[in-house]
């Protein structure tokens, strides 16, 4: 069944509270119409049953930010700063850009980016157990990428660029402790964190991102067969705890 | 003067602008609709515009707009002026009752040039540097007295109230722009009060900004070396003097200024090839304490043209779209799309890497 909501004109709240109740409902294919700006759609929603959300319009800051429900959202433009913010559960593809502070904190499900991404994308993202942070960018991503990043897999494919646009900004990975962060150039070393090492994709690592590339590539229609695992380098912490002597005294 | 409002309210300031590079003049009601879509990042606490090109038919002239909190601050402040200016028109600030707006100042404004003999006597051969000493004697000297704007062609009018209701009351509709700058606040270190609204401005320069200035008291003494007094309470008033100095009086190109404003790192600079490698340790080295730290987002407007600047690790949000003569900038893409349905082109700007827009050079206004 088909849900349509027009959010032309309504605050976030009510917004919401009209989202709620259509899922409540049992409606499991609703497109959000007139988005202008609204912050924190879906945040926090739990839901049960897997239900598709596409979203017509920019959505405002935070959206998704803790959910932990089995929705997917597609969004069809661009997206503005913390999109999945601590989210735990659900998918989000954005046919576009992706502000600032996307995936900040992000504990599980996904957030594939069909364009760019802004700074400080991906930041202390997290897995555990059965979870895991996954994040996967079809352009380029400014500086940040990855800081603090504790779990998950993140990527960045460097399509589409406009001449001279780095595939990723300065301070890629500083702090990171944890998970694992492809990246299709060999790109120069002085820009990653110390507390990284790059290296070279194993036979393993190119099955598991095949298959997360595979998924992206149907969500957002593209062609990937083209990109091959020589082009990529992996980017892992050198330790698990950084920063365990750092306070001990 | 004490117009303060009470309480906190949990939100973020929206900075917004644009410009028509052909200087086409753009209704006020256009930059209000831009700041009403992000009413969730304002507050009650302050918000304010600058707009480019709206007095036209004085434009030879310095408007001066003054907030008093007092008859004799009015009296006494007036004495000076005419004893330094030619005043050509004097007049009560046109604004409307507004519910929500109290405890306004008197406001009146002043279009002015300097007078011939007060100029020679104060061994200035330049009205502007006149002008800001002027402004800066008012408002750090005459108890009450407030020039929050003294550009020509341009006027700053800003209160304490959402980005609406002082557009209101200001009845910025009424004006045309070819570039707007506007702000909507939400105070976090220091009181929301009518001179401490956004933009801050002096002489054609005017700035809005998001965030916080924790080299404030650094550029402040730099600043009063160079003969300026920060009054306003306010973080980003040294803003508007440290791009006055660079620019006006030291003539550093907007582009250099900004990279003094947010400099290139240490070893992002040793990495550089020659002549930049030079010239930003030089810059780094002569503007130290005009450096700015901190999270910030700002809009600069310079009469005939605008920029934004981010801290140079972007703490703080801006997004920049251009379509056709119209370059935008604000905290939110959506603001922009509220105004601009399809831009051309949409991007995040880097940290520290200035946005210029500027009227086309063959465009008198």
């Amino acid at each position: 069944m088909k849900t349509i909501i027009d959010a032309t004109s309504l605050h976030y709240r009510h917004l919401n509270e009209n989202l709620r109740k259509a899922l409540a409902a049992g409606a499991t294919d609703i497109t959000v119409k007139g988005v202008r700006g609204q912050r924190y759609i879906c945040a926090g929603f739990t839901a049960e049953r897997p239900a598709s959300l596409t979203i017509e319009g920019i959505p405002g800051n935070d959206l998704a930010a803790f959910m932990n429900a089995p929705l997917t959202i597609r969004v069809k433009g661009n997206t503005q700063d913390g999109v999945a913010n601590t989210m735990n559960e659900g998918k989000i593809v954005i046919e576009g850009d992706a502000g600032d502070v996307s995936g900040y904190s992000m504990r599980g499900g996904k957030l594939f980016i069909g364009g760019n991404a802004g700074y400080r994308v991906g930041i202390h993202a997290k897995a555990y157990r059965d979870r895991a942070a996954t994040v996967v960018v079809a352009g380029s991503a400014q500086d940040f990428f990855g800081e603090y990043m504790a779990g998950g897999i993140m990527a960045i494919l460097g399509l589409d660029r406009l001449a001279g646009q780095p595939i990723v900004g300065s301070f890629c990975a500083t702090g990171m402790h944890g998970g694992t962060i492809f990246i299709r150039e060999h790109i120069d070393p002085r820009i990653v964190g110390k507390e990284a090492a790059i290296s070279e994709l194993s036979e393993g690592d190119w099955r598991e991102l095949g298959v997360l590339l595979d998924e992206f590539a149907t969500d957002l229609a593209r062609d990937l067969s083209h990109l091959n695992k020589s082009e990529f380098i992996k980017i892992e912490p050198v330790s698990g705890r950084p920063y365990g002597r750092l306070y001990a005294y | 003067m004490t117009y303060v409002s009470e309480g906190r309210i949990a939100s973020g300031c929206s900075v917004g602008a644009f410009i028509d590079r052909s200087g086409r003049a753009i209704s006020g009601d256009v930059v209000v609709e831009l700041m009403a879509s992000m009413r969730d990042r304002a507050t009650d606490l302050g918000a304010g515009y600058a707009g480019y090109g709206i007095y036209p038919d004085l434009k030879d002239f310095y408007a001066l707009h003054i907030m008093y909190d007092s008859p004799t601050a009015q009296v006494r402040t007036e004495e000076m002026l005419r004893s330094r200016f030619a005043i050509k028109r004097d007049e009560v600030m046109p604004t409307r009752q507004v519910d929500s707006i109290h405890a306004a100042p008197l406001l009146r404004r002043y279009f002015v040039r300097p007078s011939h003999l007060a100029l020679a006597e104060s061994r200035l051969d330049e009205e502007d540097e006149f002008v800001r000493r002027t402004v800066m004697q008012i408002n750090a000297g005459l108890e009450g007295a407030f020039v929050f704007s003294s550009g020509k062609n341009m006027g700053v009018f800003k209160g304490v109230g959402y980005p609406e209701e002082i557009a209101e009351f200001f009845r910025i509709g009424e004006y045309d722009a070819y570039c707007w700058i506007a702000h909507g606040r939400f105070p976090t270190n220091t009181p929301g009060w009518w001179g401490g609204a956004h933009p801050f401005s002096v002489l054609n320069w005017s700035i809005v900004h998001n965030g916080e200035i924790s080299s404030y008291g650094i550029n402040r003494r730099y600043l009063e070396m160079m003969g300026y007094r920060c009054t306003l309470m306010t973080d980003t008033e040294v803003m508007a003097y440290l791009v006055d100095l660079l620019v006006r009086r030291h003539g550093l190109p907007a582009y250099l200024a900004c990279k003094v404003l947010a400099p290139p790192f240490w070893d992002e600079i040793d990495r550089m090839d020659e002549p930049d490698r030079q010239v930003y340790e030089s810059l780094r080295i002569v503007y130290g304490s005009a450096s700015v730290n901190g999270p910030f987002s700002i809009v600069c407007g310079y009469g005939r043209g605008m920029f934004g600047l981010n801290d140079r690790i972007k703490l703080r949000p801006m997004i920049a779209a251009e379509k056709g003569d119209m370059v935008y900038i604000a905290s939110e893409e959506s603001a922009i799309r509220a105004i601009e349905a399809n831009p051309q082109r949409v991007w995040n700007p880097r940290g520290g890497e200035p946005v210029i827009a500027q009227l086309y050079e063959d465009v008198a206004v």
